[in-house]
């Protein structure tokens, strides 16, 4: 390592250590003790600063920070899978014995043999770890895969197909009550009869050409073609709206750290 | 004088307790339900032709009710503020509660004793090693009093629990027969309300036993609705309808659309399937996307950099992770046959596992099964944005010379093709999350569009299940295309005959 790195990180750490001391003493007067209060705003800011500077470039400080991250979330998430799913859900309906062991509630009316099955396939994906019997590993694959596969099936016919059928079944020429009566209350507002007429005819246009886009066994060309052309139009003005809404949620993310670096951390803002 | 004044006295007082009685003055317990004796308020119509049947298409335990509403709800005197739905309930309904309730009890009480007993050994323990004195010694007698209690009674519980078990088990399956005795041993309970202007009402129970919730099937049941006022004791009782049995059904007829789709789809799907094993040849247009996949390959092998591919967030039972399985055993191959590095971090615990199985198989084909090792696949962390973290930290240090993001993917897509793009890397992206694409198609070089994804892994296998499969979606979207424009019309001339056929239950 550099010495210019060195004392960069050393700069870098000094001065966390400073805010460090100045934060504790602003919170003297917290119900926790104030030196811990202190450490976990100012390790909280050094973590946010960290994974910040990733956007200058890698780091020694973004590197712990997500080895930090990770290797706590790893942890985390496996030890709540036991705890949760095998010691909470699993061993109460088992086995009173090692209830008694993980001082978890027996639960003997729930005892079903059913509950076995889920044991044995997770045994069963842990023989990968042999070389010898690997092979039984992929038994609850296949049965994960095809179950899941099957029931997404009918899920997905109802949800994707039928009912977005259904819902391209929209009048044409909305509360019509003759060219008279159109041209006299015509009126551009969002609910007026205008544009929802407009509306409706983009909504069937639209899932014509779109479904058109997404035809693979056919060539795209001529009338076919334009139609498809309409379908990646309509589908890159959807792609864009949804880009901006989802680019303001980010937004009002970054909103929020910049708040608990100026708040929380500096005490700049009240 | 005395005498007359008097008189009149009592007289006064005979009048004002006649016209105190009159007026209605009395103990709340005096009134009726279809007392008429309220000052504006006069008892409401009932409801007419009250229907009680199993309700349809579910899997029992529940009643569904149905009336006509009161000529004075809306109308009339307009008096009517809700409806009570009545249910006759035997009393021996109390006596199964009763037991539910002492088994509570009893569980709650073994558990506490289960949970008490290691703690207080712990503690004589304790006091054993403690200084000797009197209250330690007090200390270690009291344990040992209450453990040997505690040990004396828990089996004496447990026995009365498992007793307890046998009676509800029994109460439960007497209920059908408890009900049987209408209109004797037994009362009205009221068991839900209605707005006004409601028609209609589910009685729906649970269908565990052991619930007190629990509605059981094939009993008689028998209902009244009240029609009530502003004053909850001025109210009309409607006529009884019953008996009526709730009981499951074995076909949801809610569903019928979704089983003539499953019918079809299943039958284009198989046809086209044989058709392919045949050895038709179904045509598939060229995928701009997946086009590129062997030029980046290939240029990943001239630069001598590795290639990332991410298979998302999704788990192994998603469409787009399956779609992404195929797309990577086709990839790992290549790159096998290349010699090139390829790199797989995964979200997924059971994602790495089967992908592990198809870059095995895929170096395996490719006639170097020397070339692979495990950690071609690895995992990272199932939390979203630490695995962002790894994957990012990966990207600025390998800096491959292609990144791959084919499945399902969530809000860390833009984070993820940003800091690819930002690598230098070619980008190829594919997803079903339509939420996602966007982000993939301002930062990636190609981006699979949605059902591309799928046409993608069909493509590229180049199986005939998978071609099959996509000349029935093909077909598919050629018979929502016709639906729609016949759904269209039909909307258009009021056909509802059409629409209705497209309404799915829930």
């Amino acid at each position: 390592m550099r010495r210019s790195t060195i004392i960069v990180m050393a700069a870098i750490f000094g001065l966390f250590i400073l805010t460090w001391i100045l934060r504790s003493t602003s919170l003297a007067s917290v119900q926790e003790h104030y030196l811990i209060g202190g450490f976990k705003v100012t390790f909280s800011a050094f973590l946010t600063l960290a994974i910040l500077s990733f956007l200058y470039k890698d780091n020694p400080f973004y590197k712990f920070a997500e080895h930090l991250f990770v290797g706590i979330s790893a942890a985390f998430w496996m030890s709540m899978g036991f705890w949760t799913t095998i010691v909470g859900n699993l061993i109460p309906r088992l086995s009173r014995s090692l209830s008694e062991f993980f001082q978890v509630p027996y639960q003997p009316g729930s005892y079903n043999f059913v509950y076995f099955i889920p044991v044995i396939l997770g045994i069963m994906l842990l023989m990968r770890l042999s070389s010898k019997y690997g092979w039984f590993a992929r038994w609850p694959l296949a049965f994960i895969v095809g179950t899941f596969a099957g029931l997404n099936f009918v899920r997905y016919l109802r949800s994707d197909f039928i009912e977005q059928v259904s819902a391209t079944f929209v009048p044409l020429l909305v509360n019509w009550q003759g060219v008279e009566h159109f041209f006299s209350n015509f009126s551009l507002s969002a609910s007026g009869q205008f544009v929802a007429i407009v509306g409706n005819w983009v909504i069937f246009l639209g899932v014509i050409c779109g479904i058109i886009y997404f035809f693979f066994s056919k060539e795209h060309k001529g009338a076919f073609g334009t139609a498809s052309r309409v379908g990646i139009w309509i589908l890159m003005i959807t792609f864009g709206a949804s880009f901006g809404y989802t680019v303001m949620g980010r937004i009002s993310l970054l909103v929020g750290r910049i708040t608990f670096l100026f708040r929380d951390w500096l005490g700049l803002i009240s | 004088m005395k005498c007359r004044s008097l008189i009149a006295f009592l007289l006064v007082l005979c009048a004002f307790t006649l016209t105190g009685a009159q007026e209605g003055i009395g103990p709340p317990d005096s009134i009726s339900a279809d007392s008429t004796r309220g000052d504006s308020i006069l008892p409401p119509a009932p409801v007419g032709n009250l229907k009680a049947w199993d309700t349809d298409d579910d899997h029992g335990h529940s009643v569904t009710l149905e009336w006509e509403i009161s000529s004075d709800d809306g109308a009339g005197q307009n008096s009517v503020l809700s409806y009570e739905i009545f249910r006759w309930t035997p009393f021996f309904m109390d006596t199964l509660k009763g037991i539910r309730n002492s088994l509570a009890q009893t569980e709650a009480y073994i558990a506490e004793l289960q949970a008490f007993l290691p703690r207080a050994k712990k503690r004589l323990k304790v006091h054993r090693k403690g200084e000797p004195g009197v209250g330690f010694a007090d200390s270690v007698a009291f344990y040992v009093d209450t453990i040997a209690a505690s040990e004396r009674w828990l089996p004496l519980h447990k026995d009365r629990l498992g007793q307890l078990r046998r009676e509800r088990a029994q109460a439960i399956d007497m209920i059908p027969q408890a009900h049987k005795s209408y209109p004797e041993q037994g009362e009205w309970r009221k068991v839900g309300t209605a707005l006004s202007g409601q028609t209609s009402y589910v009685d729906a129970g649970v269908k565990e036993k052991v619930s007190g919730d629990y509605l059981a099937d094939h009993a008689d049941y028998y209902y009244r609705v009240d029609a009530v006022t502003a004053d909850s004791t001025i109210r009309t009782s409607s006529e009884i309808a019953g008996p009526v049995q709730s009981y499951g059904q074995f076909f949801n007829t809610g569903r019928i659309p979704v089983f003539v789709a499953v019918i079809v789809f299943t039958f284009l799907t198989v046809f086209f399937v044989t058709k392919a094993r045949r050895g038709a040849d179904l045509y598939v247009r060229p995928l701009a996307g997946i086009e590129a996949v062997d030029d980046a390959i290939g240029r990943a092998t001239e630069m001598g950099k590795p290639i990332l591919y991410v298979l998302g967030l999704g788990t192994a039972a998603d469409i787009g992770t399956i779609a992404s399985f195929t797309i990577l055993g086709r990839v790992a191959k290549r790159v096998a046959e290349y010699q090139t590095k390829l790199i797989v971090p995964c979200y997924d615990p059971i994602v790495m596992t089967v992908a592990q199985e198809i870059v095995k198989s895929a170096y395996l084909d490719a006639g170097r099964p020397d070339d692979y090792y495990e950690d071609i696949v690895y995992f990272v962390t199932q939390s979203q944005f630490a695995y962002v973290a790894a994957v990012n930290g990966t990207m600025l240090r390998e800096l491959p010379a292609t990144n791959m993001y084919m499945g399902v993917f969530f809000a860390e897509s833009l984070i993820l093709a940003e800091t690819g793009a930002l690598a230098g890397s070619i980008q190829i992206a594919g997803t079903d999350q339509v939420a996602q694409l966007p982000f993939f198609i301002v930062a990636c070089d190609y981006t699979l569009i949605g059902e591309e994804l799928y046409a993608a892994s069909a493509y590229l296998g180049r199986e005939p299940i998978l071609l099959g499969s996509l000349k029935a979606q093909d077909y598919a979207k050629a018979a929502v295309m016709v639906l729609a424009l016949l759904g269209l019309i039909a909307v258009n001339l009021d056909w509802t005959a059409f629409t209705d056929l497209f309404v799915v239950a829930k």
